[in-house]
């Protein structure tokens, strides 16, 4: 199955930049269901983790506030081409999921 | 040793939050998985969830603190934020959209050679003031931008 992320990371000089597209629904536990008018219950993103060499290089802690699909970006010093770097992530219901690849 | 403290804060803010989900009694599987800051994601203002993120409310506007982001958002469920500081020491960056039924959108831990540069988007529910809090040095560095909303992203 394909996974929920997909990854790119590009190095310049040592200089590593990360861009990390996350499939999930992303839900704030705020809205209604149109039709019922039941509270849709809270499913969210609520960590992931970017781990380069088994080192971990950041850590993003979210809410719902962030938007559906959601995007990230960042930067980090000491990375190669070639190296690994793995993001992972952790919803609010126990599911998670992750990636690895290869930085170009 | 920054390392250390890094690990002691982590460390400290987490048996914190075990502690206020047990003793209210809700001792949701979440907080036990992970160091998610459950009290600062739920805080309903500004200062409260800064004092529940980063226990103080102490700030000060800097210009080492970049923030970008559009003078108007047609859809509040996406709003592009990019963060960039020139800051040394950054332990981390927070997003917060200050009129947000919870404000903090999102903080992000930076490790090792990590550089302060994070971008991403959030939900806003109306137009408000976003305010980038970057923490290096043991300081709280602020930059702000007006976010004016045409749609609504939370609720509906």
């Amino acid at each position: 199955m394909a996974s929920s992320i997909k990854m790119r990371a590009k190095a310049s000089g040592d200089t590593v930049t990360v861009k990390a597209l996350m499939k999930h629904p992303m839900e704030t536990g705020q809205r209604k269901n149109s039709k019922t008018g039941e509270l849709i219950p809270a499913h969210f993103i609520n960590e992931v983790t970017a781990e380069h060499n088994g080192e971990t290089v950041m850590t993003a802690y979210w809410s719902g506030a962030v938007s559906k699909n959601p995007y990230l970006s960042f930067k980090f010093k000491g990375g190669a081409k070639g190296d690994m770097l793995k993001i992972s992530w952790t919803d609010n219901q126990g599911k998670s999921d992750s990636i690895e690849g290869k930085i170009r | 040793m920054k390392v250390n403290r890094r690990l002691m804060l982590k460390g400290a803010t987490a048996s914190g939050v075990l502690a206020a989900a047990a003793s209210a009694g809700l001792l949701a599987p979440r907080a036990v998985l992970a160091a998610w800051p459950k009290a600062a994601f739920e805080a309903e203002s500004f200062d409260d969830a800064l004092n529940a993120f980063a226990g103080s409310t102490d700030t000060s506007a800097s210009d080492d603190v970049k923030i970008k982001a559009p003078d108007i958002a047609e859809n509040g469920a996406v709003v592009p934020i990019t963060v960039e500081t020139s800051a040394s020491d950054v332990e981390s960056i927070s997003i917060i959209a200050k009129e947000n039924p919870s404000p903090l959108t999102s903080s992000f831990t930076l490790g090792k050679g990590a550089q302060g540069f994070v971008s991403t988007r959030i939900k806003m529910g109306m137009t408000s003031d976003v305010v980038a809090v970057v923490k290096a040095g043991g300081k709280l560095l602020t930059a702000t931008k007006e976010v004016k909303v045409t749609i609504g992203g939370c609720g509906g």
